[in-house]
């Protein structure tokens, strides 16, 4: 048949029909599978390829001390966050971030190691942004894809420095952290306390972050917030209330002398509360809310002064003649000792035991001494005697008793506070030394020397007792259920109530006409102390001071424990500190003005009458 | 009356043309709605306006082409075939990429505009291959009485796939398969021709080959094809089998990439299955009557690659679902349809095969091009015609159908 006959190009065009029925049918039939029947599926996929989560970070729960002041509260804050994409496009905003965000080579290598580490993760770059820094992005927001700015709380420390040890700081949690149990519900890039009350009560005044949905394009920018319904709010920190006093700790700070280290601990007797905890040298915790710089953190670490020691809780200095008083309370518990009876052996600047002459720190002797004026005098020779007549393995059984071997078990992060160091047992010398410790052993460590290091907080909790009845909880800084202690756990001397007032007596007696304390002796109250130096090897000893104080002829309120390093004299540098401080604390809880002007040799200088003297 | 008079004394099919001018202004509107994104890319956004002006050029053309007889189109075959050779080799020389296909040489750059050479050259070769192929007595009774169609296809066809441009290339092969059918080409002969093609794809699996060496001889019997013809189809098949291997290691990789994906579009989600994976979203999102004009969130968000060219058809799916994209395949449905009732009607041979060729061209391009916006043909990068934003291929197409609508006129009586 011809080709171009009219039936065969009819027959022809009825194939081609076909062929137009079948393909655009099948192009038909497929829409329809994909349009009306998997219709759904391909709305929630739209959905999802441009909604992204963010995290809402919750507010941080505000800490307040014991009259309601601010320790730590929120202010809003700035943070800028990328959106997951690929680790070119990341580092290639990060550089291009660099110039506004002052961002330097290695932050850049570190957040992007922190991007390795969690990849589908918002990037924290910073949560302290300026204003300007804001709107200079803001004008640019189309160079920098995957950029995501929000407000968001910020932790701010109004007593900066003076707290700085105690409330710690919050920063992004870190990948070790992440590892830990403890903190499986959290994300990377949330901020997480990160040392001292913040660490210590995460659990409560953290909160719970919240999720919202933003709606990016296919290069990760960020197009608009989407349905506000959808998201989920956070939970607010609960608030904490501490037994802190920060007018207290401000005044410390204050009157702390600014080129010394050391600490000072204020505890209530009775209680265990903190009233203040400060430690010298200091830094700015605001600093370091949101990552700290580099800098600022390099010139921490390398200050010889280690700023980042906190000393009351974890620093360790030989408690010298303060721990006289430990020693009293353990003959006084053990019946060893009549308060009132003379020692057989009269001081004449040191005594013989075994084939050794003990000397005592005065060459001329104190002759002899019940145990109030041996406190007052701190005669060596006294306490020589109370140790042999307690005998070295009881002496340690008892000292460990009253928790010079632990730590207080203060409402601090376990890690950040250090456990004293005295022999726990007989066997202490020979897994440390390789030696059996001979019974003279007993004569050092009953005069504070020897193998002894304690830290301000253990000497203020064991002054809080003398204080009160004895007996007491461990130290506790925050007000809250979940800090309190369990029975039984704290100190308890186990001591009459008239033995405790001869171990105070002495104590009065340093701070009373003729002590070597009395220039520290206050108008209106009380104070009474023990001083104590610890010899130190590397320069000028350190100055010990433990005190308490209170109204005059009442009950102790305050007691306190201070060191300052290469003090040389405990009389001379720490007592005025524990004097100022326990005078201010009361002056303000009597309702009386505060006066700069407070101790005996303060008065002397001003030239104001301090009737209260009595010069010997 | 009288206006539809001379309407039909100029135009031939006036139903045909009123087709592809409103479709091509939906396609104008489509291109500015590819246009609105949520951060604006300004090269998009004005795309629609140079479109628009394509489009008026392209209908200026159209009705130019009206005049021009078709026995002068016939007479002029050989020196637009000839010219769009040497164009389609110059291409390679002095060519340029554009767009994503950057690496590739398919463009000439004329300053304000650039041109496609390959879609002219397509239009030559549709003119050379209905002139050869109208010559034809009777339909040849042996597969080598086909290698003058073949030849003629395969010289641009060759040069297209240098740039290297896979779908225009294909879009050649539909041409010429088109051109031979409507010659009266038995079927058993196009089939032969084709087969090495099967034998390419089906050799990546061994035992899948020989059944389909046997079927393939098996066939030969039965269809009584001549002994040098039988061995040489089989021949052809082996070899084809025997390169498959080195030929796939001559692919880029981004096309190996591509056809890869056509198969498991889920093996690499971010890379080369993206558009796919992405499109597919799109016009799924869509549902039964989309998301309305200018407003799909996956082309708001450039989630959709190259929306206004290769993917328009996805943005229709997606701002006016099923009911859009039905209505947008019935609209290319009735076109085709017009391009075989004229081819049905013209007694002469090159004139059919013109028009059919034109069928064959169209048709590929829009089973290619709306199939790959959902994954049953691999991405080749071919337009969509008279909807997909670019020059060339927009006036080439006018082009196309002021031959037509020439041809159809002097037939005179549609």
């Amino acid at each position: 048949m011809q080709p171009f006959h009219l039936y065969a190009r009819r027959r022809r065009a009825q194939g081609a029909v076909a062929v137009i029925i079948a393909g655009i049918g099948g192009l038909a039939l497929a829409f329809f599978h994909t349009q009306v029947l998997r219709s759904d599926t391909y709305a929630l996929q739209s959905e999802a390829n441009r909604l992204r989560p963010l995290p809402i970070p919750a507010p941080r729960g505000t800490i307040f001390d014991r009259n309601g002041r601010i320790v730590a509260e929120n202010v809003p804050g700035y943070a800028l966050s990328l959106l997951p994409a690929p680790r070119d496009t990341l580092y290639n905003t990060l550089r291009r971030l660099a110039p506004i965000l002052g961002l330097t080579e290695a932050r850049i290598a570190q957040l992007m190691e922190k991007h390795r580490a969690a990849p589908v993760q918002p990037l924290l770059v910073s949560s302290d942004l300026t204003f300007e820094q804001v709107s200079a992005l803001e004008e640019r927001h189309f160079m920098f894809p995957g950029v995501y700015i929000d407000t968001r709380p910020k932790r701010h420390y109004p007593a900066g420095e003076a707290i700085a040890h105690l409330i710690g700081y919050v920063a992004e949690i870190s990948e070790a952290e992440l590892q830990k149990p403890e903190f499986a519900d959290y994300a990377p890039g949330q901020l997480v306390g990160k040392a001292g009350l913040e660490r210590q009560y995460e659990r409560l005044i953290g909160g719970k972050p919240g999720i919202r949905y933003v709606e990016v394009d296919a290069l990760g920018r960020i197009v608009g917030e989407y349905a506000p319904q959808t998201k989920v709010p956070p939970v607010p920190g609960e608030d904490l209330h501490l037994y802190l006093d920060l007018d207290l700790q401000e005044w410390i700070a204050k009157i702390f002398p600014d080129d010394m280290r050391g600490a000072v601990v204020a505890i209530e007797p009775g209680t265990g509360h903190v009233l203040a905890m400060y430690s010298s040298p200091g830094y700015d915790p605001n600093e370091f809310v949101g990552g700290v710089d580099p800098a600022y953190w390099r010139k921490l670490n390398a200050d010889e002064a280690r700023p980042l020691l906190h000393r009351a809780a974890a620093g360790l200095y030989p408690p010298g003649s303060t721990f006289k008083l430990a020693t009293a309370a353990i003959a006084l518990e053990l019946g060893l000792v009549d308060p009132n009876a003379y020692m057989p052996i009269p001081c004449r600047g040191g005594m013989s035991y075994g084939n050794r002459y003990f000397r005592c720190w005065e060459s001329r002797g104190h002759g002899y001494l019940n145990l109030a004026d041996a406190i007052a005098n701190s005669c060596n020779v006294y306490f020589y005697q109370l140790g042999v007549k307690i005998g070295l393995e009881r002496f340690l059984k008892e000292a460990s008793r009253l928790g010079f071997t632990r730590k207080t078990g203060v409402d601090l992060p376990p890690e950040l506070e250090v456990a004293g160091r005295f022999p726990d047992g007989l066997g202490w010398w020979r897994e440390r030394f390789g030696y059996t410790a001979t019974p003279t052993e007993v004569l050092s460590l009953a005069i504070g020397q020897g193998s002894n290091d304690q830290t301000p907080l253990k000497l203020a909790h064991f002054a809080a007792a003398l204080a009160g009845d004895g007996k007491l909880p461990p130290p506790r800084i925050a007000a809250h259920p979940l800090a309190a202690p369990s029975p039984g756990d704290g100190i308890n001397l186990s001591i009459s109530p008239e033995n405790l007032a001869w171990i105070r007596e002495g104590m009065r007696r340093v701070v009373g006409p003729g002590g070597t304390a009395h220039l520290s002796s206050l108008e209106h109250w009380d104070l009474l102390g023990k001083t104590g130096t610890s010899q130190n090897p590397h320069g000028k000893d350190h100055a010990w001071f433990i005190g308490i104080a209170g109204p005059k002829g009442g009950a102790p309120e305050i007691a306190l424990a201070a060191i300052v390093e290469f003090g040389e004299s405990g009389s001379r540098s720490a007592a005025p500190l524990v004097a100022k401080a326990a005078d201010y604390y009361l002056r303000r809880k009597y309702g009386m003005p505060v006066d700069s002007v407070q101790t005996l040799r303060e008065h002397l200088m001003a030239g104001r009458p301090a009737p209260w003297a009595v010069w010997q | 009356m009288a206006v539809i008079g001379r309407l039909r004394r100029l135009l031939g099919d006036p139903l045909l043309a009123a087709l592809v001018v409103g479709l091509s202004l939906f396609g104008v509107a489509m291109v500015y709605s590819a246009g609105q994104l949520d951060v604006p890319d300004p090269t998009v956004a004005g795309a629609w306006r140079l479109q628009l002006l394509w489009l008026g050029v392209s209908i200026v053309a159209f009705l130019a082409v009206l005049g021009i007889q078709t026995r002068w189109l016939e007479w002029a075959a050989i020196p637009a075939y000839v010219v769009g050779i040497v164009l389609l080799a110059a291409t390679l020389v002095i060519g340029t990429g554009l767009g994503t296909a950057r690496g590739t040489k398919s463009w000439i750059d004329l300053g304000p505009v650039m041109i496609q050479p390959a879609q002219f050259a397509n239009l030559a070769t549709i003119l050379m291959l209905a002139r050869v192929l109208g010559r034809w007595r009777e339909p040849p009774r042996s597969i080598w009485g086909l290698w003058k169609p073949v030849a003629i296809v395969a010289l641009p066809m060759g040069l297209v796939m240098l740039q290297p441009d896979l779908g225009t290339a294909m879009v050649f092969g539909a041409m010429l398969i088109a051109g031979l059918y409507w010659a009266g080409t038995p079927l058993g002969l196009i089939a032969m021709l084709l087969s090495p093609i099967v034998g390419l794809f089906v050799s990546f699996h061994s035992v899948l080959f020989s059944i389909y060496v046997v079927a393939l001889i098996v066939f030969l019997r039965l269809y009584r094809a001549y002994l040098w013809e039988g061995v040489g189809v089989v021949v052809a098949n082996l070899a084809a089998g025997a390169v498959a291997l080195p030929l796939w290691n001559s692919l880029e990789p981004y096309q190996q990439a591509r056809l890869m994906v056509f198969l498991n579009p889920g093996m690499d989600p971010r890379g080369a299955g993206w558009h796919l994976i992405q499109s597919r979203v799109a016009i799924g999102s869509g549902g039964l009557f989309g998301k309305g004009f200018t407003l799909g969130t996956q082309k708001r968000l450039a989630f959709l690659p190259e929306q206004h060219t290769d993917f328009i058809f996805s943005v229709i799916g997606e701002e006016f679902g099923f009911v859009g994209t039905v209505g947008v395949l019935l609209v290319f449905g009735l076109i085709l349809w017009r391009l075989t009732r004229i081819a049905e009607r013209l007694a002469d041979p090159f004139a059919g095969i013109v028009v059919f060729g034109i069928f064959g061209v169209w048709f590929a391009h829009v089973i290619v091009n709306i199939g790959m916006t959902i994954g049953l043909m691999p991405i080749t990068g071919i337009p969509l015609p008279f909807l997909s934003y670019g020059g060339s291929f927009l006036l080439a197409s006018f082009l196309a159908l002021g031959m037509v609508q020439r041809i159809a006129a002097e037939q005179g009586r549609i």
